[in-house]
């Protein structure tokens, strides 16, 4: 795979009643996106486990979309805000193991907000087409060779 | 039971009542000054003197200082007693020639003028207007033992005895409370002697401030339960531990001022939230004048002045007194503006119609209703607009920019002028008017992110309480039986209070009655084998579903509150709290799956 025509893989961690909504949205509207985001719906945003965004990038992605209801719009009242706090940790994180920030997302995307889910889509495939493929395996092996 | 003969009458008293008391009990009358039923006695006026017959031996008293003894034979109106009260009448009315009291008991004992001279020119009463006073010392009493002031103390003796405040300096410790003045059974004291400081009047809240209250006093006429209310800040016996006038004048034993708040746990199957709306502050649009123009009056001080049990009887008048000639109304005050609320108040329109309708109808003022958008939305309200489009009122199509009292003509001369634009015209108007009715708009309480927090129910953008859904599920609440009625869900009319009113209480039926609840089949669950009882989960749950465990160390999960979030399944460190149908190893493995 050349540079050139590389394509990113996005998982993305959509919150049932905001963003999977928004995403089904973007379809019904026949709104065009890249084929990149590979869905995970979860019951909210705040149920994301930073172990999955781990997961997900060591067994393969590229990046990952988490997207969850507006501050405020909380089908669960405030499961949003959890995630809002775990996502500058989970960041830290990944800081240190040298994955680049862009990778990972947290995105608000409300129900109505199909044009904006299929904004975000665009724009991260574009940042990870121009960071190129993340390379999981190579940089672990790298970094475990550097301690 | 002490029995005694009263002007050849058996009386029979409880023990430890006065002479005076018994004689009252037995509907007898006798004159006196310086008695009163929340002073202990004192016998200074003497009018009460009786003569009491003890084994045949004769002897003046006042009564009301002479406790009533059995066998006790008295004689209230005798020669000697008359004798000795108009001698009183005498010397009281050479003291106090005008005061009306005096003069009045001194006419119903027969005497009409003094044989005395006036004593002295000193004053008797420093304190008071004219110096008529008769050294009674209800004041004086009143102050110390049932106030707990002592503001006013006797100074000197015999002819130069006088009522005065220490070092007759001006009293710092006088709580203006006025009982001294009311209490003076001449007229003489005046509590502006007293003191420097005037008192000042304490604002009705129900009547916007227009009028005053007392300490004690009901809230507004239709308060549920209709009692009388004490407020902590202003009643005389939560600052100095006296007064208690009212708990002695109360006949039903009703008031007790030791009552404290108390907090009642009650347990319920339902909620319903009714916690209305706060008024928009017109103070914060500066440029409107509210609390600077005495003209400028927001909605509901409007609606108070034009009310017949309100602070001008139903009359709309302006502060000073008159009735006005025109009259302004703002609409949307706070409301449809960035700076402020950018929603609907809904309400405004219809009560600035009313108002002006009111206006006409009372005053005939010209009415002059500046607006952004005429929103007449519910039954009738259309025809109402109408109808008043009919009756001469004007309305101005633009908000209002500014309200002043500098005038650029002489027809502007003391009067108000409301610049705005008129978008129709396409030009700027300045209209001189009386009277400027700000039509504030609503916004939500100030206590509802307090209750919020309690209830664990959301609020939309604009700060007013949540909705499941805005159009299939109006009254309920994301957290089941919790359900919200009237202006505490948005702005809202009285029509649509009450149907969201009725709604709610049949919502919260409907629950209770069904005697059984469905739950979601997702939901959170701890292993208490692993649990290590960090309780995380408690501090992530949003609904309080998941509690602590002391005696077992571990975390467990309310499944009828549980509404299965995750977010504790996220949070939790050691993979004890899991989802149903979420589990952490099925998303991993919905994860490697879009991955393969």
């Amino acid at each position: 795979m050349t540079e050139q025509n590389f394509e990113p893989v996005i998982v993305g961690f959509l919150c049932q009643w905001c963003s999977y909504t928004g995403a089904d949205l973007a379809g019904t509207s026949r709104l065009e996106y890249p084929p990149t985001l590979r869905t995970v719906r979860v019951m909210c945003s705040g149920r994301v486990d930073p172990t999955f965004v781990v997961t997900a990038l060591a067994d393969g992605a590229d990046g990952v979309l988490i997207a969850g209801c507006h501050p405020g719009d909380c089908h669960y009242s405030e499961g949003n805000y959890r995630a809002m706090r775990r996502y500058p940790l989970l960041m830290k994180l990944l800081d240190q193991f040298g994955i680049e920030k862009e990778r990972v997302r947290l995105e608000w995307i409300s129900a109505s907000e199909g044009d904006k889910f299929a904004r975000v889509v665009r724009e991260m495939t574009e940042q990870l087409k121009a960071l190129g493929p993340l390379n999981w395996q190579k940089r672990s092996a790298a970094l475990s060779g550097a301690a | 039971m002490p029995s005694l003969i009263i002007d050849g009458r058996k009386i029979e008293v409880e023990s430890g009542v006065t002479v005076l008391e018994a004689a009252r009990a037995g509907g007898l009358h006798i004159p006196t000054l310086c008695d009163h039923e929340s002073l202990s006695p004192y016998g200074a006026c003497r009018f009460c003197t009786v003569e009491v017959i003890r084994r045949g031996r004769t002897r003046l008293y006042t009564s009301c200082t002479l406790p009533a003894a059995d066998g006790m034979e008295v004689r209230t109106n005798s020669e000697p007693v008359q004798k000795i009260r108009r001698i009183l009448a005498e010397l009281m009315l050479a003291r106090c020639p005008h005061s009306e009291p005096v003069v009045k008991l001194a006419a119903e004992l027969g005497v009409t003028k003094s044989r005395f001279r006036s004593p002295r020119a000193k004053e008797s009463c420093l304190v008071g207007e004219h110096g008529e006073c008769i050294l009674c010392g209800m004041c004086v009493r009143l102050c110390e033992d049932v106030m707990k002031v002592g503001a006013l103390a006797f100074e000197g003796r015999g002819g130069y005895r006088t009522v005065t405040t220490p070092f007759r300096e001006p009293s710092e410790v006088c709580r203006l409370c006025g009982a001294c003045e009311s209490i003076c059974p001449t007229g003489s004291i005046k509590q502006a002697k007293i003191t420097d400081r005037r008192p000042r009047p304490i604002p009705f809240e129900f009547e916007q401030g227009l009028a005053s209250r007392k300490p004690i006093y009901l809230q507004f006429p239709q308060a549920v339960p209709r009692v009388p209310v004490i407020d902590r800040d202003s009643c005389m016996n939560f600052r100095t531990g006296g007064c208690k006038t009212c708990e002695d004048n109360c006949t039903a034993g009703a008031i007790d001022h030791s009552a404290e708040d108390e907090i009642r746990e009650i347990k319920v199957g339902a909620v319903v939230v009714a916690t209305g709306f706060d008024v928009f502050d017109a103070r914060v649009i500066a440029r409107y004048g509210y609390g600077r123009l005495p003209g400028v009056i927001t909605a509901l001080e409007f609606e108070r002045i034009c009310h017949a049990s309100g602070p001008t009887s139903g009359k709309i008048v302006t502060a000073d007194g008159r009735v006005p000639r025109a009259v302004a109304i703002v609409h949307c005050v706070g409301s449809r503006d960035v700076n402020h609320q950018e929603y609907c108040s809904r309400v405004c329109c219809m009560y600035s119609l009313k108002f002006a309708h009111l206006v006409k109808e009372k005053t005939g003022a010209q009415v002059t209703n500046f607006y952004i958008d005429m929103r007449a939305f519910g039954k009738g309200y259309e025809e109402f607009y109408k109808r008043l489009l009919a009756e001469d009122v004007t309305f101005v199509r633009g908000k209002v920019g500014e309200i002043t009292n500098v005038a650029l003509g002489p027809e502007e001369e003391g009067k108000l002028i409301v610049v705005a634009e008129d978008t129709l015209l396409g030009m700027v108007r300045r209209v001189p008017v009386d009277m400027v009715v700000l039509s504030t708009g609503l916004k939500p309480g100030a206590d509802a992110e307090k209750l919020n927090q309690v209830l664990s129910i959301t609020r939309s953008k604009d700060g007013f309480f949540a909705e499941k859904h805005p159009k299939l599920a109006p009254v309920d609440t994301p957290s089941d039986g919790i359900f919200l009625a009237g202006a505490c869900q948005g702005p809202k009319d009285i029509p649509d209070s009450v149907a969201q009113g009725a709604a709610a209480a049949a919502g919260a039926l409907s629950l209770m009655d069904r005697g059984s609840i469905v739950l979601e089949p997702i939901r959170a669950r701890i292993n208490e084998d692993v649990c290590g009882g960090c309780q995380i989960c408690v501090a992530n749950c949003p609904y309080s579903a998941v509690e602590y465990d002391r005696e077992k160390g571990v975390s467990m999960v309310h499944e009828e509150l549980c509404k299965g979030c995750g977010t504790c399944v996220a949070g939790c460190p050691s993979g004890a709290a899991q989802q149903e149908n979420f589990e952490d190893r099925q998303i991993i493995a919905e994860v490697e799956g879009v991955l393969f």
